[in-house]
């Protein structure tokens, strides 16, 4: 039987980490079907009811990837329910009768490069270390390049005057990274689509009101989840600063842990598992860069950010910044969501002429 | 004079009112929706009409809000579409200046509004249960035999309210059914349904919000004079209600569409038109949007429901 690897979706890092899998494996790689309803109604269907959302998002990706024809399976792990998806995941696929091999490639709190190693030394006996090591940079730098890229259109896509210019460049320099091997003409790339992007026309007034995201890391970037959160805030013409990507929870987190742990001293004595702490320090950050108000989105039942919203409402109460809190499962409806977010932009309008 | 209409739709009752360029109420109308918004929309339109027939006043705004604000709202032309929490707060400012709380219980939502200086300052609506809401009370009263506009002075007879289970609307009805099977009194229970109404409402949408006075309780719960006095328990502050205080939400969206500076003439002919809604699969990928599209005497007015562009209906 023919080998294909197949892997669940977040955002659009399926980019990366397909070039990844394949030019490490040399095996034949497809991402899942994109996701939409029926991805969510096929993962709610063989899932726990109590599991968080994303676990059902993924387990729905991998069945659609299945009857896809794909059967070497790909999971991550974090620190907190995360963990556990690999496991069950498994279960749940092996019960429901599918054949296939599942690997989890991240299953400890930390990176270590020699056992991710092994496991696609295991899928490609021929990979060599120093061919692995190289695209395991130039995917880092890809993704860390795709995220700067990100950052830079979600401070102007609100005020652009061509209707998905951004869209439109961000496509084409996902396709010409794709295709890209080395780690120099990568940054090559990426200062090319950079100049593009900045000389893309936008219309900007000068007092726009500016949200920041904060939360969970799934609802974070997967916009399905979020009913295209950030897209709705771009209609209202609101900046936007979202914290949580790739790039900060591989390597970013780490380094900034101890910093974090100082500012936060006031309200936090111990890091709150998961991206809690991180939140709390968020808070304070977007206070002091000036930003009109925040919206924390989790998945319903999120263990960690329900530690945390206390913590958090206190912070943003202290530096009177407007909040709310927006919880996801696969019943939430759009309408209700629409509602709360035509409300909270109301809200920061009005407080901000009120303070002009 | 001009005039401007503010028709607040919600899950239970439609509301409408008609202000004067001063913000001043000169016709209003309180109906129950009983599930077909249209038809108690074009109801409502009728009494206004027939409000105003002999003072000469010419509506040139209209505002809608409340969960059908968008069907109505394309329906009658409206120049302001808003939520429920702008309109609300902006409703009660108009006639209470330094209001700092809204407690809103309506039939299958509750929200609370913080308020400084005039502004909003923060918000909460409920999420996941419908306990502690005007449809809870109303099902309970069946249940008990009683009309639901006679919870409040029932309630006020009690001298040992009940404790009711109040967490969630299941537990709480088998928890009642356990009451009454116990043999204590109709005015005792009724007293402890209106508290679990109030101390739900504080433990779930007002989690963690510091309630500051003046209190204004509004929606069709507030009309329950055994709910107000169990959140002045609890509260051990005043709480003050409005005799017009379910129109706040039509009140606030009439003065959204006074403040919007595109104005149309509204005609009250629109009530004779033949509305329909239609709802149609997309079927260009396995999403499988639910597109709304409405119709006025069989021509599209609008769609709406697809999440890309692929799904967009001409109209």
């Amino acid at each position: 039987m023919k080998k294909i690897i197949s892997f669940p979706h977040i955002g659009q890092y399926y980019h990366p980490i397909k070039k990844f899998v394949k030019r490490t494996t040399n095996i034949k790689t497809i991402e899942s079907p994109f996701i939409t309803k029926k991805t969510i109604e096929l993962g709610s269907k063989y899932s726990p009811d109590s599991a968080c959302v994303p676990f059902k998002y993924n387990l729905g990706n991998y069945i659609e990837t299945l009857e896809n024809g794909a059967n070497i399976l790909l999971q991550a792990g974090g620190g907190c329910r995360y963990r556990y998806y690999a496991e069950v995941q498994e279960t749940i696929l092996k019960d429901l009768g599918y054949d296939f091999k599942f690997i989890q490639i991240i299953g400890k709190d930390h990176l270590r490069i020699n056992e991710i190693f092994n496991i696609f030394k295991e899928l490609n006996p021929k990979l060599s270390k120093i061919y692995f090591i190289h695209e395991l940079l130039s995917t880092l730098l890809y993704i860390k390049y795709l995220d700067d890229i990100d950052e830079l259109i979600r401070h102007r896509i609100g005020f652009e005057v061509y209707k998905n210019s951004f869209i439109k460049l961000k496509n084409d320099f996902l396709n010409e990274l794709d295709n890209t091997g080395g780690i120099f003409k990568l940054t090559y790339l990426y200062m090319k689509y950079e100049h593009k992007l900045k000389k893309i026309k936008i219309k900007k007034p000068k007092n726009t009101l500016k949200v920041g995201i904060i939360g969970e890391l799934y609802t974070a970037m997967e916009p399905f989840c979020t009913y295209e959160l950030e897209k709705m805030l771009a209609q209202y013409n609101i900046e936007i600063k979202r914290f949580t990507n790739l790039t900060y929870l591989l390597w970013k987190k780490a380094l900034l842990r101890p910093y974090i742990k100082r500012k936060t001293k006031k309200y936090c004595k111990y890091t709150l598992g998961a991206d809690g702490l991180d939140n709390v320090y968020r808070v304070l950050w977007l206070k002091k860069h000036n930003y009109d108000g925040i919206i924390h989105t989790k998945p319903t039942g999120c263990t960690p950010e329900i530690g945390a919203i206390p913590i958090i409402m206190r912070a943003a109460s202290d530096n009177k910044m407007p909040i709310i809190f927006l919880s996801f499962d696969e019943q939430t409806s759009s309408e209700g969501m629409k509602t709360r977010i035509e409300a909270f932009y109301d809200l920061l309008n009005t407080r901000k002429e009120k303070i002009k | 004079m001009n005039g401007y209409l503010g028709v607040d739709i919600g899950s239970i009752s439609t509301k409408a009112v008609v202000i004067d360029d001063n913000k001043k109420i000169i016709a209003s109308s309180y109906i129950w929706t009983e599930g077909n918004p249209i038809k108690a929309v074009k109801k409502v339109l009728n009494n206004i009409k027939e409000q105003l027939e002999d003072k000469n006043i010419c509506i040139i705004g209209v505002g809608t809000t409340g969960s059908a604000r968008k069907l109505i709202g394309t329906m009658i032309g409206a120049n302001s579409i808003k939520n429920e929490i702008t309109a609300h707060a902006i409703g009660t400012l108009s006639l209470h200046k330094n209001v700092r709380t809204i407690i809103e219980i309506g039939g299958q939502d509750s929200k609370i509004i913080l308020l400084e200086d005039g502004i909003v300052t923060d918000y909460a609506m409920n999420t996941l249960c419908a306990a502690g809401t005007g449809s809870f009370l109303s099902s309970q009263s069946k249940r008990l035999g009683v009309n639901v506009e006679d919870f409040g002075t029932i309630a006020l007879e009690s001298k040992h309210p009940t404790n009711v289970a109040a967490r969630c609307t299941v537990f709480a009805e088998s928890d009642l059914v356990h009451k009454i099977q116990m043999g204590y009194k109709k005015e005792d229970i009724i007293a402890g349904l209106c508290y679990s109404v109030a101390s739900n409402y504080l433990n779930n949408v007002a989690k963690g919000k510091k309630i500051k006075s003046p209190i204004i309780f509004q929606g069709g719960v507030s009309k329950n004079i055994g709910v107000k006095k169990a959140f002045e328990q609890i509260l051990k502050e005043k709480i003050i209600t409005d005799e017009n205080g379910h129109l706040m939400g039509a009140l606030g969206s009439a003065i959204l569409s006074m403040n919007n500076k595109l104005k149309e003439p509204f005609s009250f002919k629109i009530s004779d038109s033949n509305f329909e809604t239609n709802a149609q699969e997309c079927n260009k990928c396995p999403n499988h949007c639910e597109i709304i599209i409405v119709k006025k005497d069989g021509k599209k007015l609008d769609a709406w429901g697809n999440r890309c562009d692929n799904g967009k209906i001409a109209t």
